[in-house]
Parts: C-alpha cells; structure tokens; sequence
C-alpha cells in the first residue's frame, strides 16, 4: 500500500519553475531516496510535503488524505515528521526536553512525554547525553537530535532533508545503521532526500532521480547507477559507486 | 523536599512574618518590590517563556487599574467584581494585538513596537476620557485607613502588603506549573525556534495567544492592586513607555525566562534604587539626575556581565539546579 501519493505537483518561483509535474509513490514501510544535483527542486519537493508552502498544481495524498495546502504543525499532526537540513535544535533546553517536545503531541503529561522520549534517545543512542544543554552537542548528535525530536511525534513517515551533509563516512555510516534499525524493527517509513550517494545506495530501496524539477528516472539504486539519464545528466560516465 | 524548596518556604516564612519586624517603611519598600516581583512575573511568561516581546506591558496595568478603579469609583462596586472586568478587558486587548502580530507575521523588534504602538495610543485615549478623569486623574476615595474593609480592598499598609505577597506566591506557583508542563515546553520551543516548533505539531498562532492571554490577565491584576493601593491615576503616568520599562528591567536582571529572576531582580533593582538615593543624600551630593546615572551603570554591568541575569549563575552557586 502506498503511504504517500505525490501525484504532478509543480512549483514556480517567481515565473522560474523549480517543480514540475512530479510524480511519486512511497510505499509503506520502505526506505526511499530521492536525489539530484543542485538546485534540482529536492528541497521544493520536500517542503511542499511537509506544509512549508503549497504545490501551484498537483496533489499530495498521506493515508489516501490530500495534504497539500496544510500548515506544517498539521502535517505533522497527520503523521509526517521532518527534519531540518540545517538543525535547528531548541539551543537553551536539554536534550531530553528537546524531545519532549516532540513527544507531547501525542501525550499530554509530562510524564508521559518523558517516558517516550526517554525511550527514543535510548533507540538513537542518545540516552547518557540526555541531560545535557542541546546547544552542546556535536554535529552528529545534533542530526541524531532531529531525528529524535521527530520520531517523538510518532510519525508513520519520516522526512530526512540532507542529514547526512556535513558529516564524516564513518559518521554516516553509523547514522544510516540507525535509519536501517528503525526502518527494520519499528517499521518506519523514511523519505530521504540526499547529496551523499553512499548513504543512499547503502539504505534505499527506492530512489528517485530529479533534474531540473522532473523526476528523470525511478527504481532500486542498482537500476539508477546504470541509467543512462541519470549518468548523464547527475552521476557522470564515470560513475563508480 | 529539595533545597530550593527549603528555601522558598523559609524566604515565604519570613515574608509573612515581616509586618511584626518592619516599620512602616521598609513595609511600603517590600510592598513595592513585590508588586514589581509579581507584575515581572506576569511579563516573563510572554518574554521569557514563550519569547514574545512586550515593551508595553503598562497598557494592561493601566487598563485593569481603570477598570477597576472606575467601577468602584462611579458605582461603588470593589475590586472583586471588577477585577473580572479587569482581566477580561486585558485579554481581549492582548488577543487584539497577539492576533494583529501573529497572524501578519510581525515578530521580534516590530511585534514589540505593536505593543509599545497600543500602550501610547492607549493612554491618549484615556487623556480623552472625561468620565474617568481624563488628564486630571482619577482619586478613588480613601476611606478608613485602620479597618480591614476587605470587601472593598480599603485598609492599612498591611492588608497591601499581605495581598500583593498572596498574589506572588500564587503567581510563583502558577508560573512553576505552566513552566512544568505541556504548554511550558511549547512556549520554550516555539521562543527558541519557532518553525521547528511548527516541524514537531505545535500551532503556534495558538500557543503565542495563550500565552498573551494569561500575561495580560496576570497583569491586569497587578493594575487593580495598583489602583487601590495608590488611590489616583493620570493617564500620563499609567500607560507611560517608562513604566513598561520598569516592569521587564526586574526580570532582565534577574534572569528572563527563569521563576525567581523577576523576584530577584525586583528586589535588588528597588533596594539598589533606594540605597543610591540615601547614599547620595548622606554625602550630600546633590546633583540632578546623578541618581540615574548611577542606576544606570549598575544595569548596564549586569547586562555586560551577566547577559542571562544573576539568577542562573546565583542559582548554580546555590546548587539549586
């Protein structure tokens, strides 16, 4: 079953089109990747997702619900959880109050929410720093912070934007296990939108290629590396992956 | 029990029994610094909980203080009837402005300037008010100074002091619990990073009105206690932009967004302000304005090298945290 349904959404910015026509499904309890060069229309995508602002044309439907045109609080409501390219943690609280937060959109005590984000900092490998100021944390841990934050929310699809960028191949590696192990043991649907093409080709099962704002090409990441569009037009001929 | 508990029973303790102690005086200095203990208290939950400026926050004093103070002096009503007049008048301001800001997107400096816009035209309007006195003032009858008229809120110093202490501790509690619970972590988030807030399920718009909402009605309070406590108001002095000043500078300095900041800060700011005024009048100095002057430079010390107030690092030494 399709969890997600993005059916020809198109997007123009000031007469420039950086979305158009795109179409997708994401089916339920995979991990998917969409990739692409700069300026591809990935964060676009992303953000039409997610409620930042609304396709101009197109659907987007979550459980068989048009989404489109929500704000990003009720999309997140709905069942999405994203994170931020760039973190954006809650500097002055504490890591597990970071998570709290996350954790009372669907408990209202603060026990509760404790008692949830507690657990995910365990699941993230989080839990001996949960006391600590956020603002003190690495990169890495900032990024696993996100993703934390949004899993508290009890997503049924999870929206990475770039979590990868910035950090080191072991860093990554270590991250995409994380990613692996909650796709494999909590069932949780992922959409990764990402530049570092290890990561992908290590943990998707579905990828999708954009270029100029068209999605060019689909299929497992074995099928991309080979597709001549995709060489052409991203990878390069000599890719060697 | 834990330390800071022990402390706050013992400072309450002392509080209470302070009236068998003080004179006069230093009754009417501590009357002061918990009327700006409490009305700090009042700001700090839009500012320090959930980030959202107001730099006039003397629009709700003086709306309050009007409202209750007109009815008792036109209908002879008291302040506990019109103390729901009061609040319900602030309230409905403050959604005004909250939903005029946060509906429009006018956040940080400019939501602020809307706050100071509302105060200012606010008080020009009251300058306009014939029946509530206009630029003359309004005096609310001072009645029977010895008896405790505590129906009409009329008596002695005393009973002041006992309602204004009441309400800071009501308002120290109500601000631990808010800060403890759901709506604390939402308005923290939302003051640290507003659209990852959103990102996590959190309806701003209606978190930030809630916020404004128990601000004002706080705060109107503190301008029923006002209005009864000093018996006449001008319009020039209630919604003056100063007086806003004077409510958030007792939780700057103690510490924005923390419980015991605005307290602290209320405390030494009116000590601070009195103890410069005996100083210089003991050695004579006689300059006008040197008193500010002096002030001053201690706030701006605080500011330069406690930029988070003196509460957090105090708190730390106290190991109360």
């Amino acid at each position: 079953m399709s969890l997600l349904e993005v059916h020809a959404i198109s997007k123009s910015f000031r007469g420039l089109k950086a979305v158009s026509d795109a179409s997708f499904e994401i089916p339920e309890g995979s991990i998917n990747a969409l990739i692409g060069p700069n300026g591809a229309g990935k964060t676009t995508i992303f953000n039409m997702i997610a409620g930042v602002f609304p396709p101009d044309t197109g659907r987007i439907l979550f459980l068989k619900k048009e989404i489109q045109g929500l704000r990003p609080d009720q999309v997140c409501a709905a069942g999405i959880g994203r994170t931020f390219q760039i973190v954006k943690p809650f500097a002055g609280l504490s890591v597990l109050e970071n998570v709290m937060v996350g954790a009372f959109l669907r408990e209202s005590s603060a026990a509760g929410a404790r008692k949830v984000a507690t657990q995910i900092l365990e699941r993230l490998q989080l839990a001996a720093k949960r006391d600590l100021p956020a603002s003190s944390l690495t990169l890495p841990d900032r990024k696993r912070l996100e993703v934390a934050r949004a899993l508290a929310t009890r997503p049924k699809l999870l929206l990475l934007d770039e979590v990868m960028a910035g950090l080191r191949p072991t860093e990554t590696d270590q991250i995409v296990e994380v990613f692996r192990d909650l796709n494999r043991k909590y069932g949780t649907t992922i959409l990764l939108i990402e530049h570092v093409m290890r990561a992908v080709m290590a943990l998707a099962q579905h990828v999708g290629v954009l270029h100029h704002g068209e999605v060019i090409a689909r299929g497992t990441p074995q099928e991309i590396v080979r597709h001549p569009a995709v060489l052409e037009s991203y990878l390069g001929e000599e890719a060697d992956l | 029990m834990n330390r800071s508990h022990l402390g706050l029973l013992l400072l309450g303790g002392a509080l209470a029994a302070l009236p068998l102690f003080a004179g006069n005086y230093a009754l009417s200095v501590v009357t002061l610094i918990l009327y700006f203990a409490y009305t700090g208290q009042a700001w700090n939950v839009m500012m320090g909980f959930a980030g959202q400026l107001s730099l006039g926050h003397a629009l709700y004093v003086g709306v309050g203080a009007y409202a209750a103070g007109g009815l008792f002096f036109h209908y002879g009503i008291g302040p506990w009837a019109g103390l729901w007049l009061a609040m319900l008048l602030c309230v409905a301001l403050g959604l005004v402005i909250g939903f005029l800001a946060f509906r429009f997107s006018i956040s940080g400096v400019y939501f602020a300037l809307l706050t100071i816009a509302f105060a200012e035209f606010t008080r020009i309007g009251f300058d306009h008010l014939d029946s509530l006195g206009g630029p003359g003032g309004m005096f609310l009858k001072v009645a029977q100074r010895d008896t405790w008229d505590v129906l009409n809120f009329r008596g002695p110093p005393l009973m002041y002091y006992y309602a204004i202490l009441v309400l800071c501790g009501g308002a120290l509690g109500l601000c631990s619990w808010l800060l403890r619970s759901k709506a604390g972590y939402y308005w923290q988030a939302i003051r640290e990073n507003e659209e990852a807030a959103q990102a996590l399920g959190i309806n701003t718009f209606r978190w930030k009105m809630l916020a404004v909402a128990i601000s004002s009605a706080m705060t109107s309070v503190s301008g029923v206690f006002f209005a009864f406590y000093y018996n006449n108001l001008f319009p020039e002095q209630i919604f003056n932009i100063s007086r806003s000043i004077e409510i958030i500078l007792g939780p700057v300095i103690g510490g924005v967004g923390t419980l015991f900041g605005p307290i602290l800060g209320a405390a030494l700011l009116t000590v601070l302000s009195d103890s410069i005024t005996e100083g210089l009048a003991a050695i004579g100095w006689e300059i006008p304005g040197i008193k500010q002057v002096f002030y001053g430079v201690v706030l701006l010390g605080v500011v330069m090298f406690l930029p988070n107030g003196i509460w957090p690092p105090l708190a730390r030494m106290l190991r109360l945290k």
